[in-house]
């Protein structure tokens, strides 16, 4: 990926010896973006230098590099999209960009990239915008060190920081994204990477994944937002390393997994979530070695989720461990550490002689009737859970944990 | 009257069993703090204590001393001293050293400590008056059941399947009703099961200031609402402190009638 890029701009270089640099600020040549555009000639590069501008729209149709000195503001005006990109191999840097218009028929964004490839969006600033943004249909982007902060209010009157539709082999790194309706929503985009972003306070969620596959998401830290992180109509994402933290609300989740195929799960960290993963329709998930910390339900995989195997993970510290809807049971359990677990250890091989039960007969009393969980913590919920514990009659038979570790995972 | 519950409250705190019920507070306090570092988690964990223990610590306390102080009863009411005061002069003797003995015990941690930030304290606060109002009522009805049975096995085993029906027959009940009623709206009704049994008043009251309440869903959302509303809040303590003001009145009617 990356060689390929570099291998571009080499011969991109090569061809374009003749490129001229273009300076705009309120006292050059220049004193307007749109006029330095149009007198530009493709791969010149445009620097634009502090002072705030107030364009309306502007289109860029040509390769071009468009990089900003101390963070020149570029206003909106509440009313307008600041750029729209139609050209490939476009760049954007240093820029500061404000007030993007809200509307309800048009998705406006503070960059709108549209059938565009390498174009690449690098530490530029993004203030109270719609959208953030906005690729459309286009590959081989680059989105870095952004910093984008929303003001929504209401999931109907709010965009998405990052919005990726119908791309692929994109990549989003470093950016940090708050205060927007999801902090970066992908639909139809396959082959690319996630990495080392920040999404915090989102109204809906962190990261929202539609039917895009062979993705990977490493390293991100998804905080706080409205219902945590979807993955949905998904098939070979990898998500590895992030920290998925304090999505905690009554209709929360830290990971909610729907209808998605063959992901793989490793690494994470899953600390005071409503609910750490939510499975509906989860299908050959690897959950492996990841940490759930003080969430209320660690795992809330339904009846209707197959062949999925939860291997050597740390369950600290939850209120609930594993709940599910159904009587029969489909996924493997092996090798956790469930800090709820009391049974021994004679062979001293590390793992308990007997197998553990995550599911609690209260944790599946709650799924039929969800007003009983008013009896949480009761002592008579204690002395059921302990019942059912020695001699299991309505919890899933097959739902238990062969070999449950006796000391955490390191 | 007044003098009656000095001597029963002095001979109560001079005792083994109030020194025995103080530092078991104090060390399980300070263990849970010194152990989990964090004195919203020791909060919390303290709470299933509280909720478990003061009943049924109240319901043993109240028979044994009953039993115990039924030879003084006999000797001041030798003397012209109303019935009234003589009954209640214990009673409220004996509270007071449990719940001093309560209260101390939890609170001398939480000062060494600190209890880091606001939070933190009306959590703290919310359990101090659920222990408190939990240990008087049901002092206040093994007295009562102590009074009305002069056979003491009787009345012990009577206090103690109260305090079985109260913690752990009730709830199976409501569960029970829960489900059989599933097709209903069930919100109002197990509201009022909860408001209506104090220890379940006491445990909904800790579990929604201790930040469970997102767990809790709509359930959770109807209580909150029920709990977060001034008339809410004066239900519940009106209804709490009728577990009190009950027995202990029914003690005062009661004692007039009763035969030695």
């Amino acid at each position: 990926m990356k060689n390929l890029l570099f291998l571009f701009t080499l011969i991109s270089v090569a061809t374009n010896l003749h490129s001229q640099t273009i300076e705009v600020c309120p006292d050059c040549q220049y004193t307007s973006i749109k006029e330095a555009i149009k007198s530009s000639s493709p791969h010149d590069a445009i620097i634009i230098k502090n002072g705030v501008y107030r364009e309306g729209n502007i289109t860029i149709d040509k390769p071009l590099s468009i990089i900003g000195k101390d963070y020149p503001v570029i206003d909106g005006e509440s009313k307008y999209e600041i750029f729209t990109i139609k050209s490939d191999s476009v760049t954007l840097r240093g820029l500061k960009l404000l007030n993007v218009g809200v509307s309800y028929t048009k998705d406006l964004a503070a960059i709108n990239i549209i059938n565009s490839d390498y174009v690449n969006i690098k530490d530029n600033i993004l203030e109270n915008s719609f959208f953030g943004v906005y690729y459309q249909k286009s590959s081989y982007g680059l989105i870095e060190g952004n910093v984008m902060q929303g003001n929504a209010v209401k999931e109907i009157s709010s965009g998405n920081a990052i919005h990726l539709w119908h791309c692929d082999n994109m990549q989003i790194i470093d950016n940090q994204v708050r205060n927007h309706r999801d902090g970066i929503y992908l639909e139809f985009v396959d082959s690319s990477r996630i990495v080392n972003n920040v999404s915090e306070g989102n109204l809906r969620y962190g990261l929202h994944f539609m039917f895009s596959n062979w993705d990977d998401y490493i390293s991100n830290t998804l905080r706080d937002n409205g219902a945590g992180v979807a993955v949905m109509f998904s098939r070979f994402i990898r998500m590895e390393d992030n920290l998925f933290e304090k999505n905690w609300g009554t209709t929360s989740y830290g990971l909610l997994l729907k209808e998605i195929y063959d992901a793989e799960i490793i690494n994470n960290e899953f600390y005071k979530n409503t609910i750490g993963i939510y499975g509906e329709s989860a299908t050959r998930i690897k959950i492996s070695n990841n940490e759930f910390h003080q969430n209320g339900w660690a795992l809330k995989i339904l009846g209707s989720c197959m062949d999925n195997e939860v291997v050597s993970n740390n369950f600290i510290g939850n209120t609930f461990d594993v709940t599910t809807n159904s009587s029969r049971n489909y996924n493997i359990y092996n090798g956790n550490y469930w800090d709820e677990y009391t049974g021994y250890d004679l062979d001293k091989d590390g793992y308990g002689d007997v197998p553990y039960r995550p599911v609690s007969l209260f944790s599946h009393v709650i799924t039929k009737s969800e007003s009983s969980i008013i009896l949480l913590r009761s002592l008579f919920v204690d002395l059921l859970n302990y019942a059912e514990k020695v001699t299991p009659v309505f919890t899933p038979e097959s739902l238990k944990d062969e070999l449950p570790k006796m000391k955490p995972i390191q | 009257m007044k003098r009656i519950l000095k001597y029963s409250f002095f001979d109560m705190i001079r005792s083994r069993w109030s020194i025995f019920y103080f530092l078991f507070f104090l060390i399980t306090a300070s263990s849970l703090l010194y152990m989990s570092n964090d004195s919203s988690r020791a909060l919390a964990s303290l709470m299933n204590i509280v909720i478990i223990l003061c009943p049924l610590i109240g319901t043993l306390f109240g028979v044994m001393y009953y039993y115990n102080s039924r030879d003084f009863i006999e000797l001041l009411l030798a003397q012209p001293i109303k019935r009234r005061d003589i009954f209640l002069g214990e009673y409220f003797g004996l509270a007071f050293s449990i719940v001093i003995s309560f209260i101390a015990g939890i609170t001398i941690p939480f000062i060494f400590y600190g209890f880091g930030g606001a939070d933190t304290l009306v959590n703290f606060l919310t359990i101090v008056v659920a222990g408190s109002i939990l240990t008087m009522a049901f002092l206040a009805i093994s007295f009562l059941v102590a009074m009305k049975n002069s056979n003491k096995i009787k009345g012990f085993g009577l206090a103690i399947i109260i305090w079985l029906f109260m913690a752990i027959i009730y709830d199976g009940l409501f569960l029970m009703s829960l489900f059989i009623f599933e097709d209903y709206p069930l919100e109002t009704f197990s509201l009022a099961m909860t408001v209506i049994n104090p220890i379940d008043l006491c445990r909904t009251l800790v579990m929604l200031q201790l930040d469970i309440s997102a767990l809790l869903g709509y359930t959770g959302a109807v209580f909150n609402k029920f709990f977060g509303t001034s008339q809410g809040i004066i239900i519940s303590l009106f209804f709490a402190l009728l577990w009190v003001a009950g027995p202990v009145w029914t003690i005062s009617w009661q004692c007039k009638a009763k035969d030695f």
